[in-house]
């Protein structure tokens, strides 16, 4: 706990429009672990995570207070740059996103925004970032086909190797097995447990199992603040704020 | 008195069915009759003086062959950057549901519904006599232009508005600049719908006539020699043919029109396909 957290949130309001949907949260995130936000929907875990790489900065009337600073940067400070903070904090969402393209361009469209034009290198990428994502085996013999005929599990494993190709040091994930199947969850799952080693991974689920299956600290959000914090194993045994008990133990949400 | 009322629905179903189905032969019947009319009428007349001789006492459709061409590549060329940037400049950088997007989209359709001899007499009237044009290509071109830039505007919108938002959120989501975004991703997406709009643009600058009347001049028995001399085009030649004494030509030109104009149609739909493949998937 003595090492300097990776992210720290001090204070934070976001506001959409009139509607606060943070308030005031504080928050550390250290360095390889696993964080799980858990909370019912339209808690703001999602757009927790969405202000660590600014995409809230896309929606409309999005007003952001406080601090939130990434490797002791503060990204929202002016003078920021956008492209650069998202290169280092990826993001998996919901929903799996590949372009409509082959496999390999997915997986080649960071290196190539960021000048990597080489095609031995760009094999090397590739490559390494398909063994990350558990997708090497099914898809080395197909990089050129069209990524969309994946199927919905291999989608969102491309999607975190097309996020790995940037070579991130925060990989955040929205809800990334919502729209899987049982199988491709474990597979999501067993990844996000090797990948810590490498990164540090935020991750929002609706699936509690989920959190105590794969995360080293959970947090529990209400109504646009954080209830409690701490340990996973703790929150989920004995848990400190009778709202966090209530949830946990499925009397709402 | 059951059994009266289904019977009823019976009979009216079969009625439904009847009537539908009559009205759908009645309209493939009309397009069937114009197809062989025509082609009965003018594929024996088709022939390579009329194709590609030279305008001499026999009539030649190579003026209007390279007529048409030319005027296809200047509407094109001034009509598909034009019509895509807007339409990318508004959905990309203004708010779908705001005010501008809303006026030009209104604007679009109503310039979509003026008749075409309206654009004509406003080519006219600006290229041919305030700015000195003369007939010529070039200004009918340019009215062409203006007559096909809305509906380019509003097809070429829908298409990148069924690009999916995740699509986008995931390229800046990687680091990519807005024009990163626009090019790598959603104009690339959008492909499909966006070159069929364009094909299907070039079927409307072919079989076009009214706006051509009043500015390039209908010069039917001279090549070109450059986009500022007059000229003409098939449909100006279909027209030309048969007001002037020579209806077997004006049925073989009017073939071959029928025929590019269907060709037009099979490559938007086949290419729109082809294109179109990956975002269907997305679906």
């Amino acid at each position: 706990m003595d090492e300097k957290p990776v992210i720290a949130v001090r204070g934070c309001n976001l506001y959409y429009g009139d509607f606060r949907a943070l308030k005031d949260v504080n928050i550390d995130i250290a360095a390889h672990e696993v964080t799980a936000f858990i909370g019912p929907s339209g808690c703001g875990k999602t757009t927790l995570i969405k202000t660590f790489n600014r995409m809230n900065d896309l929606v409309e009337g999005c007003r952001i207070t406080g601090e939130v600073s990434i490797f002791g940067n503060d990204i929202y400070a002016k003078g920021t740059d956008v492209t650069l903070l998202r290169k280092d904090v990826g993001m998996v969402f919901q929903k799996p996103n590949p372009f409509p393209m082959s496999i390999y361009d997915n997986i080649a469209f960071a290196p190539r925004t960021f000048g990597i034009k080489r095609k031995s290198e760009l094999d090397g990428i590739i490559e390494h970032s398909l063994r990350q994502a558990g997708l090497w085996g099914e898809a080395k013999d197909r990089l050129r086909q069209n990524a969309m005929g994946l199927s919905g599990g291999q989608q969102q494993r491309l999607c975190i190797a097309r996020a790995l190709a940037a070579q991130p040091k925060i990989l955040l994930m929205d809800e990334p097995t919502s729209a899987l199947d049982p199988i491709s969850t474990g597979k999501i799952e067993e990844l996000a447990a090797e990948l810590k080693a490498e990164y540090t991974i935020v991750i929002v689920t609706h699936n509690m199992q989920q959190a105590t299956r794969i995360s080293d600290k959970t947090a529990f959000f209400l109504l646009g603040e954080i209830v409690e914090y701490g340990k996973t194993e703790d929150i989920f045994s004995s848990p400190a704020d009778k709202r966090t008990e209530n949830y946990i133990t499925g009397r709402f949400g | 008195m059951l059994k009266d009322a289904h019977k009823r629905q019976i009979l009216k179903y079969a009625a439904l069915r009847f009537a539908s189905r009559a009205a759908l032969v009645a309209s493939l019947a009309a397009l069937g009759a114009v197809i062989v009319f025509i082609l009965l009428r003018g594929i024996g007349y088709v022939n390579m003086q009329l194709l590609f001789g030279d305008y001499g006492p026999e009539p030649s459709i190579r003026p209007a062959l390279f007529g048409t061409l030319y005027l296809i590549l200047i509407a094109l060329a001034i009509a598909a950057p034009v019509g895509v940037g807007s339409a990318v400049f508004l959905t990309e950088y203004t708010n779908t549901k705001s005010r501008l997007s809303r006026v030009v989209r209104v604007a679009a359709e109503t310039l979509a519904g003026i008749p075409s001899i309206v654009y004509g007499l406003f080519g006219y009237l600006v290229f041919v006599v305030a700015l000195g044009f003369k007939y010529s290509l070039i200004g009918g071109g340019i009215t062409l232009a203006i007559m096909i830039l809305p509906v380019i505007v509003r097809s070429t919108e829908e298409s990148l508005l069924a690009v999916p938002l995740a699509l986008r959120e995931g390229s800046f989501a990687l680091g990519s600049s807005k024009v990163r975004t626009i090019f790598a991703v959603v104009l690339p997406c959008a492909a499909g719908g966006i070159v069929t709009s364009l094909i299907l643009a070039v079927g409307r600058i072919v079989s076009e006539s009214a706006v051509l009347i009043l500015t390039v001049g209908m010069v039917v028995n001279k090549m070109p020699s450059s986009l500022a001399s007059p000229g003409t085009s098939l449909a100006l030649d279909v027209y030309y043919f048969s007001s002037h004494g020579y209806p077997r030509q004006a049925a073989a030109t009017g073939v071959v029109l029928l025929m590019l104009v269907i060709g037009i149609n099979i490559l938007a739909t086949a290419l729109g396909r082809l294109l179109g493949k990956g975002e269907l998937a997305n679906g």
